[in-house]
C-alpha cells in the first residue's frame, strides 16, 4: 500500500518535474515480453523511463539496477523493490571473454567455433548462478519485460559507448522476445552528475521498431546495429 | 437592465460574467457540432479534407478557450491566494517548455535551480502579499544580477553571454509577464470596492485572444505579402493592424465593467493588443531561431497538442504593459 502511494507520488514527481513523455515510435505500447534497452545518462533514467511506461506495462516491465549504487541506504533499497519492481545486477559488468559460460562459442573466427550453435535453452542451462546475467535471466524466464542499460555504465558525452555484450547474450538465450530500442532525452540537464536538486526539462523517451538477431549474426555486428538503432531515435 | 446590474454586489456580477464567457462558448461548442453533422458531397475530396482541417482549428481554439476560462473561473472560486498559485503553476510550466529549448550548460544548473525553486516563487509571494513596487524590480534589477553572478561563479565560460541573456529572457517573459496578471486581479482602485481587479483580467484577456484570433482569421482569409516571411509566415501589417483595431473595439465596448471611461478603455486596449501580438511575433523569431514550430516537445508530440507556452506568450507581454500603464495612468 505504501509503496503503490509512493509509486504515486513519485510518478506525479516526474511528470511535474520533466513531464516524462513517451513516444511510440516504432511500437505499439503492447504487453508482450519484451526487452528494452536504452542509452544511460544518470541514475534518474530507470525512473524516466518507468513513468513513461503507460500503467498496464509499468507492472509487467522490471527494469535492471546497479546493486552497488542503489542499495547504499534502505530507502533506495525499498524504493527499487518495491517500487518499481527492480532486478538487481552486479556492476562489474561482465567482460565477454571472462563471463562467457562454458560451453558456449567462443566469439571469434577461430575454428573453436562449433558447426551448430547451442540451442537456447542449452545456454541458458549452462548459466553459472554467478553470472552477472542471471537474474535478468530468471526474470526473463518468469515471463517479465525488463529495461537494460546495454552500456554499462552513465555515459557522459554525446554518444552513447559501445554496447556491452549482455544484450547479444540475452537475445540468444531468449529469441521469441521483442528486443525494442529506446531512445532517453534530456536526462542529463535534470540532475547532472554531482548535483543533488533537479531542474525541470522537459524530457522524453521515444521507443524504436523492434530488431532481431539475425541468425548466424554475430556479437560486435548485432551491438553495433543495436547501438545504431538507439541513436537514430535521437533525431525523432 | 443597466440599474439591475450595477444593484449586483461585485461577487455576483463576476458571476454573472462567468455565467455569460460559459454561455458563448457553449453556444459556440454547439455550432462546431452541428456543423460537423453536416454531410459532405461525395466525390470532393479537396472540400472534404478542408472541411475537416477547418473543423479541427474550430476545435482547437475551443478547446483553448474552454481551458482558459475554467482556470480563471477556478482561479477565482477559490479566491485571490489560489488564483495567484494557479498563475504561478501556468509560469511554472511555461518556464520549464522555455528553459527546455535554451541552450543551457552544466554550469547554469545552480542559476536554473534558483530561477525555479527560489525566484518564482518569491516573485509570486510579493504579487500576492501586493508589493507592487517591490515586485516591479524584483526581476529586472535584483536577479537581473543575481543569476549571472551564480552562473559566474559555476565557473564555465562557454558561450556565457548567450546562456545568461536567454535565462534571463525566459524569466521575464514566464515570471515576470505572468505574474503581472494576478496583479492585475489584486490591484485596488480608490473609489471603487475591492474585487475589481477580475474585470480588469477579464478586459484584458478579452481584447488580447480577440486581436490574436481577428489577426489569425484574416491573415489566412486575405492572405498579403508577409512582413518578416523568415520569422512569421502569417504577420502581415494588414491583419495585424485589423486585429488590433478589432481588440481596442472590444476593448472600449466593456469599458463599463472597468474604471475607464469609454475614450480611456480604448486606448488602453489598444495599447494592450499591440503588445500582445508584437509579443507573440517575438516568441515566434525564438522559436524559428532553435528550429522548433511549437515549444512544446520539438512540436511533435505524441498528443499532437502544442506547448502552453504558445498559447500564453501574448498575455505575458500584454500583461506588464497593460499593468503598469494602468498604474502610472491612475497613479495608484
Amino acid at each position: 500500500m505504501l509503496a503503490k502511494l509512493m509509486g504515486y507520488f513519485l510518478l506525479g514527481l516526474v511528470r511535474v518535474l520533466t513531464g516524462s513523455q513517451a513516444r511510440w515510435y516504432g511500437c505499439p505500447p503492447k504487453a508482450e515480453q519484451r526487452i528494452y534497452f536504452a542509452n544511460h545518462q544518470s541514475h534518474a533514467d530507470l525512473v524516466m523511463i518507468w513513468a513513461a511506461l503507460p500503467e498496464e506495462l509499468r507492472s509487467i516491465t522490471r527494469p535492471i539496477a546497479a546493486r552497488d549504487y542503489w542499495t547504499k541506504s534502505p530507502f533506495r533499497q525499498w524504493i527499487t523493490s518495491a517500487v518499481f519492481n527492480a532486478i538487481y545486477v552486479e556492476r562489474q559488468a561482465a567482460p565477454p571473454a571472462t563471463g562467457a559460460p562454458p560451453g558456449t562459442p567462443e566469439p571469434g573466427p577461430t575454428p573453436a567455433v562449433p558447426s551448430i550453435p547451442p540451442s537456447p535453452e542449452a545456454l541458458r542451462a549452462a548459466l553459472p548462478d554467478t553470472d552477472p546475467l542471471a537474474p535478468l535471466v530468471r526474470a526473463l524466464e518468469s515471463g517479465d519485460s525488463i529495461i537494460i542499460f546495454p552500456e554499462g555504465t552513465r555515459c557522459h558525452g554525446d554518444d552513447p559507448q559501445p554496447f556491452k555484450s549482455g544484450l547479444f547474450r540475452l537475445a540468444q538465450m531468449f529469441p521469441h522476445v521483442v528486443l525494442v530500442p529506446a531512445w532517453i532525452n534530456n536526462v542529463q540537464r535534470v540532475i547532472p552528475k554531482g548535483e543533488v536538486v533537479p531542474v525541470p526539462i522537459l524530457c522524453s523517451v521515444t521507443f524504436g521498431a523492434p530488431i532481431a538477431l539475425e541468425p548466424g549474426e554475430e556479437r560486435r555486428p548485432f551491438l553495433d546495429r543495436a547501438r545504431r538503432a538507439v541513436m537514430a531515435l535521437r533525431e525523432v | 437592465m443597466n440599474a439591475f446590474l450595477r444593484s449586483l454586489t461585485t461577487t455576483q456580477q463576476i458571476g454573472a460574467l462567468f455565467l455569460v464567457v460559459f454561455g458563448v462558448l457553449s453556444l459556440f461548442t454547439l455550432w462546431g457540432f452541428v456543423r460537423s453533422l453536416r454531410g459532405v458531397p461525395d466525390g470532393d475530396a479537396d472540400a472534404a479534407s478542408e472541411r475537416k482541417a477547418k473543423a479541427r482549428r474550430l476545435r482547437a481554439l475551443l478547446q483553448t478557450s474552454w481551458a482558459m476560462a475554467t482556470v480563471f473561473w477556478v482561479g477565482w472560486v477559490l479566491g485571490d491566494t489560489a488564483a495567484t498559485v494557479l498563475f504561478a503553476l501556468v509560469a511554472f510550466f511555461a518556464l520549464r517548455e522555455f528553459i527546455t529549448l535554451s541552450p543551457t550548460r552544466r554550469g547554469d544548473h545552480r542559476s536554473l535551480v534558483l530561477a525555479f525553486f527560489v525566484v518564482l516563487p518569491l516573485q509570486f509571494v510579493l504579487v500576492g502579499t501586493r508589493h507592487f513596487d517591490l515586485f516591479t524590480v524584483f526581476i529586472p534589477v535584483y536577479v537581473f544580477l543575481a543569476l549571472p553572478v551564480v552562473s559566474a561563479l559555476a565557473n564555465d565560460p562557454q558561450r556565457f553571454l548567450e546562456r545568461s541573456a536567454k535565462l534571463q529572457w525566459g524569466i521575464m517573459v514566464c515570471v515576470y509577464g505572468m505574474s503581472h496578471v494576478p496583479a492585475l486581479l489584486l490591484l485596488d482602485f480608490p473609489g471603487q470596492e475591492p474585487g475589481r481587479g477580475a474585470f480588469l483580467v477579464f478586459y484584458l484577456v478579452l481584447a488580447v485572444q480577440t486581436c490574436m484570433v481577428v489577426q489569425h482569421l484574416l491573415g489566412r482569409r486575405f492572405p498579403h505579402q508577409p512582413v518578416a516571411p523568415a520569422v512569421s509566415q502569417s504577420f502581415q501589417w494588414a491583419s495585424w493592424l485589423a486585429g488590433v483595431a478589432v481588440g481596442g473595439l472590444v476593448g472600449g465596448l466593456l469599458s463599463f465593467i472597468t474604471p475607464f471611461k469609454p475614450g480611456q478603455a480604448l486606448g488602453m486596449a489598444l495599447l494592450a493588443c499591440t503588445a500582445g501580438s508584437l509579443g507573440h511575433l517575438v516568441m515566434k523569431a525564438l522559436k524559428r531561431d532553435r528550429g522548433v514550430t511549437s515549444w512544446g516537445m520539438q512540436g511533435q508530440s505524441v498528443t499532437g497538442a502544442g506547448g502552453l507556452l504558445d498559447r500564453v506568450d501574448a498575455l505575458c507581454f500584454a500583461a506588464p504593459v497593460f499593468f503598469h500603464s494602468v498604474r502610472w495612468y491612475f497613479g495608484l
